[in-house]
């Protein structure tokens, strides 16, 4: 099992606040890896420090190290726009460009770039579609304002858009917590089916659905580690106490 | 029962307070567009709209060289005050909780307090001094200054109105944050942002104290813009003043004109803002 990427003393501020705490963590390559903790406890704070993210807030600091195959990710000579190509996101609630049609929103990390081919744009928006299902419901309005897309099928377009750029890591922020039932399921089959070629990294507020989908978990109280491993380890079998209780819901 | 009678009460008393208040209002703006219609549309004919002003004493003639050195004088302004207020607002917005940021907003909201005639007088220092004459490009200059701060701030409110989620949509595909400010943040307020710059056309269209001492105005066509240019709310003042009945009579025509000019634009302006959603 190779690691995809390695998290090294990673430490996260907010002005005087410490949100992330001396946090080390191997993620390995196509496995799916849940981070799973109660509210506040920096689990999407951990997510964005894998993007870089945090560049956009002036009051963010980040210390320590992300190793993303080779490359460490917050090194000077590493520029967070090539980073984000290789390490794409899907955000809780679905965001499609709302002045934009299907089509374009599948292409858009192409043509916002300004570096779309126009020859491969077909090819890429059918095969990015079909990758997450959603070619046959929309292959005969791919013109239509994305909006129009129910908010399962939207955040499916979100999925599309973001593989559509080839990185080699998905980051899922609480994909589905916005989602009935039925489109969660979707999104949870899907997870299943694109780990073969990504590794996928979600933030889950959802114990049965960290259990269902993932590989691996990690736990996070307070803005630290408290306990990582096997997903199956950590719901039958997990080592700390701490772990135990919020899992099996005394408290968070 | 008799609880229900004592609410009704109150509420016909409160509808008819609201209902007059709203007349109060709109019954100066009324009278003001009766009144110039009634004086202004004998006016307003062909010659009107192709004609420079006659001489005194003469019948006839119209306002055409002010009406096109308006358009000028805007046209130039605009150069000057929009992508000014643009940039400036992109900054306040997208670089929020910078010192400088809260620096140039309070700056901006003093420049658009400042009376327009201070606004004239700067610029008289600034040009019309050192270039020894009175000048169109003065006359811009002093309507650009004004436009600025209504452009800046009017685009800055709907820029933060665009939901940060779509800029982190667009940064997580690797997109630059240059590119993702002009073509996700600016487009998504581009509605808005016409509707500030049509408001502060608007504004300066009416404009005729920052140009006294500026543009000064032109009883003829102006070829240059280094000369001075006649510009119609000046034609206005200028002919309103005058001794002369037949000018009185044109000056009601330009008064007539401005004022539908400004009614267009700002129903312009509604109309692109008829739709706040994004996009």
């Amino acid at each position: 099992m190779t690691t995809k990427i390695k998290i090294e003393d990673l430490n996260v501020y907010f002005r005087e606040t410490h949100a992330v705490k001396n946090v080390s963590l191997d993620i390995p390559q196509n496995r799916v890896t849940a981070i799973i903790g109660p509210s506040g406890c920096g689990k999407s704070t951990i997510l964005r420090s894998i993007n870089r993210m945090h560049d956009m807030i002036p009051t963010a600091r980040v210390t320590g190290r992300i190793i993303l195959d080779s490359t460490d990710i917050y090194d000077r000579t590493s520029s967070p726009v090539l980073i984000r190509r290789r390490v794409g996101m899907v955000f809780q609630k679905p965001n499609p460009f709302p002045a934009m049609t299907i089509y374009d929103n599948v292409i858009a990390g192409y043509k916002l770039s300004g570096r779309l081919n126009r020859a491969d744009a077909d090819e890429i928006v059918e095969s990015s579609l079909k990758r997450v299902a959603l070619w046959d419901e929309v292959k005969d309005r791919l013109r239509r304002n994305a909006m129009d897309l129910s908010g399962g099928q939207q955040q499916r377009l979100c999925i599309a858009r973001t593989i559509a750029v080839k990185p080699d890591v998905i980051l899922m922020d609480e994909p589905a917590s916005a989602l009935d039932p039925l489109s969660t399921l979707k999104i949870e089959e899907l997870i299943e089916e694109l780990k073969d070629k990504y590794t996928i990294v979600i933030v889950t507020h959802n114990m049965q659905q960290a259990a269902r989908v993932s590989d691996n978990t990690a736990f996070f109280y307070l803005g630290e580690l408290v306990e990582a491993g096997g997903t199956r380890k950590i719901f039958t079998n997990p080592e700390k106490k701490q772990t135990e209780d919020y899992i099996t819901g005394r408290f968070g | 029962m008799n609880g229900m009678r004592v609410r009704s009460l109150k509420n016909a008393g409160m509808m008819l307070l609201m209902g007059l208040a709203t007349f109060i209002v709109l019954t100066p703006l009324i009278m003001i567009f009766f009144h110039i219609v009634k004086m202004g549309a004998g006016s307003i004919n062909l010659d009107f709209f192709i004609q420079i002003p006659s001489p005194p004493g003469e019948s006839g003639g119209g306002m055409a060289n002010g009406m096109v050195g308006s358009v000028i004088l805007i046209l130039m302004a605009s150069v000057i005050g929009i992508p000014t207020g643009i940039f400036g607002a992109l900054y306040l917005s997208e670089y929020e909780g910078n010192r400088l940021a809260s620096v140039i907003r309070f700056c901006a909201d003093v420049l658009s307090g400042v009376p327009s005639i201070i606004t004239g007088l700067v610029a008289y220092t600034l040009i019309v001094v050192p270039m020894h004459g009175f000048s169109a490009i003065a006359g811009a200059v002093a309507l650009g200054l004004i436009m600025i701060p209504i452009v800046l701030r009017t685009t800055e409110e709907q820029l933060k109105m665009v939901p940060g989620t779509l800029r982190e949509a667009s940064l997580a595909l690797g997109v630059p944050f240059w590119r993702t400010t002009l073509q996700v943040t600016l487009r998504s307020g581009l509605k808005g942002i016409i509707t500030g710059i049509l408001l502060s056309i608007a504004r300066v269209a009416g404009e005729t104290a920052p140009l006294l001492f500026t543009s000064l105005g032109n009883h003829f066509w102006s070829k240059k813009i280094t000369e001075p240019m006649a510009a119609l709310p000046l034609q206005i003042f200028n002919f309103a003043i005058a001794p002369y009945e037949d000018w009185h009579r044109l000056a009601w025509g330009g008064a007539l004109v401005l004022v539908v000019v400004m009614f267009g634009v700002s129903l312009t302006a509604r109309w692109f803002n008829r739709d706040r959603s994004i996009g």
